[in-house]
């Protein structure tokens, strides 16, 4: 017990002291996350729309597909996009490589097909009188899409916020494309795992527990904003 | 349900068959360097010291700093490291009973061909290192608390240069714990500390066209040994500061009464004994020999 209370006086301490370095991989942290979950969505909401609304041959295949990425191990995105992206690679020449580029890059990938998957259900959950009543009132189909995307909101912002999860913790694209690099690349789970590395077990918690107030604060915002939209 | 007990009686048999089989072959737990592993000398060693005393080692492979950590909480049985003044803290603060003297090999300064800051051929790593910050090329540390890490600091403090040093705070068991960690000042540009392994450090250190602190069996790895080899060259090497001296260490029983300390001391006699030192003194790769013995107990009687 005592190991997590001198975790969490820890975090607090260095959250009071304000520390540069600190402030720098949350900084890194929130850039790289919110910039993949921005692309992600923006590929992604549509993707998602376009499989709820439009009919063709091989569908449910394709629906399947995104479903199995959802497993997509960070390793496996962070290796391929590392093959493309090395100095021998066919994008070599751009040094993109242990940039923050890079690990939005791999990020990205990683989550369309969460944006896409739960943007799917989210307008799949809507009663179809939604859409067969814009279609009777005389909307075109993609005047209908964006009335049911209006109604199911709040499941698409549940979608992006799953997103945004999945990538603020995650470890592997980070570490094989970020490289970990002290004030470029370092971000929070990257730093956590290092701590581990060097067996500073306190302060590695202790820098989970200041994740874990980001992604409250981030999910808190979220949530002020969808109370806004429903009154 | 009766069928459904018997069937877990049969799993938990079965199990506790297997712990007995597991049980008969002693397994030792030991932490070490990333080096010893990566450079394939543990493949060499483990086996021939299996088949000599029937001991079992499971290598967990670490930075210095970590690795004697896993030996301070009792989670390993031995530690095989390199960091000298470390390795004898460890010994006085009563974590380890005895520290043997295995083996020791160099570290060499590795960088890019075209060599921006125009090192190569130095036979004085500090003067190399002030060229590198000089030219502001690219530098990857470990930045890992490893023994490679701790001998790049004192290298960088051998230079005379303004370091900047940054304290993190910890609490432990109530008390404040200061960790200070050091890096060249002004160095906000071209070190990269990324906290990685040896291996990890060349391959960053080669995509970015930097040079790199790394011993010599590592790079010899990286280099020669690997299918997509590390444009790296050897740029400097053969000072004496570059010495690199690897040391064993069983973990006491006296603070952790659950070590295999009889274990650990069969081990750490059998790595200084002709035999272990005659393995250690063969190695080699792709020709070249990677860790000199340095037991001075061999003698022939």
């Amino acid at each position: 017990m005592g190991f997590f209370w001198d975790s969490l006086v820890s975090a607090i301490n260095l959250l009071l002291a304000a520390d540069s370095e600190l402030i720098h991989i949350v900084g890194v942290s929130l850039t790289v996350s919110s910039s993949s979950t921005l692309l992600a969505s923006l590929a992604g909401i549509p993707l998602g729309l376009f499989l709820g609304f439009v009919n063709f041959l091989g569908k449910r295949v394709v629906i399947t597909l995104f479903q199995t990425l959802l497993a997509l191990p960070t390793v496996v995105v962070g290796l391929f996009v590392y093959v493309f992206i090395s100095r021998r690679g066919i994008f070599g020449p751009f040094d993109l490589l242990y940039t923050k580029t890079a690990i939005v890059i791999g990020q990205t990938i990683l989550i369309i097909p969460v944006v896409t998957v739960l943007t799917l259900a989210a307008i799949s959950r809507m009663d179809r009188r939604y859409k067969d009543t814009a279609l009777t009132l005389g909307a075109g189909p993609f005047t209908t899409a964006r009335a049911v995307a209006w109604e199911a909101r709040f499941g698409i912002m549940a979608a992006v916020a799953a997103a945004f999860g999945r990538v603020i913790a995650e470890v592997g694209i980070s570490m094989m494309l970020g490289g970990n690099a002290k004030g470029f690349t370092r971000t929070m789970p990257t730093a956590m795992a290092l701590e581990y590395d060097k067996g500073e077990f306190v302060l590695s918690i202790a820098l989970g527990i200041i994740l874990l107030a980001l992604a409250l604060g981030v999910n808190g915002f979220l949530q002020f904003f969808q109370g806004r939209a429903r009154q | 349900m009766k069928s459904f007990v018997t069937a877990m009686l049969c799993v938990l048999m079965l199990f506790s068959a297997f712990s007995v089989a597991w049980a008969q072959n002693p397994v030792l737990v030991m932490s070490t360097t990333t080096s010893t592993q990566a450079s394939g000398l543990l493949d060499v060693l483990l086996p021939e010291l299996e088949k000599d005393t029937g001991i079992k080692v499971k290598v967990i492979a670490k930075g210095t700093g970590a690795a004697l950590k896993d030996g301070m909480d009792g989670n390993v049985d031995v530690v095989f490291v390199h960091a000298k003044e470390r390795e004898h803290e460890f010994v006085q603060q009563g974590y380890g009973t005895m520290r043997f003297a295995v083996m020791h090999n160099d570290f060499v300064i590795v960088g890019p061909p075209a060599d921006p800051a125009k090192i190569a051929g130095s036979k004085n790593a500090a003067d190399s290192l002030k060229k590198i910050a000089a030219s502001a090329s690219p530098f990857i540390s470990r930045g890992d608390d490893s023994g490679t890490h701790i001998m790049e600091l004192d290298l960088w403090k051998s230079t005379g240069l303004p370091m900047d040093s940054k304290v993190t705070s910890t609490t432990q068991s109530g008390k404040q714990v200061d960790k200070v960690s050091i890096s060249p000042a002004d160095a906000a540009k071209w070190y990269f500390s990324i906290g990685q392994g040896m291996g990890k450090t060349l391959i960053f250190a080669d995509e970015k066209r930097g040079y790199a602190l790394t011993d010599r069996g590592t790079y010899i790895k990286y280099k020669y040994g690997s299918d997509t080899p590390v444009d790296l060259e050897i740029l400097c090497e053969d000072d004496p500061v570059l010495h690199n001296i690897y040391g064993v260490i069983p973990v006491n029983p006296a603070k952790h009464p659950h070590v295999k300390h009889d274990l650990a001391m069969q081990f750490c006699q059998w790595l200084v004994s002709p035999k272990g030192q005659a393995l250690i003194n063969g190695y080699q790769l792709v020709g070249k020999q990677l860790f000199f013995p340095d037991a001075i107990t061999i003698q022939t009687p």
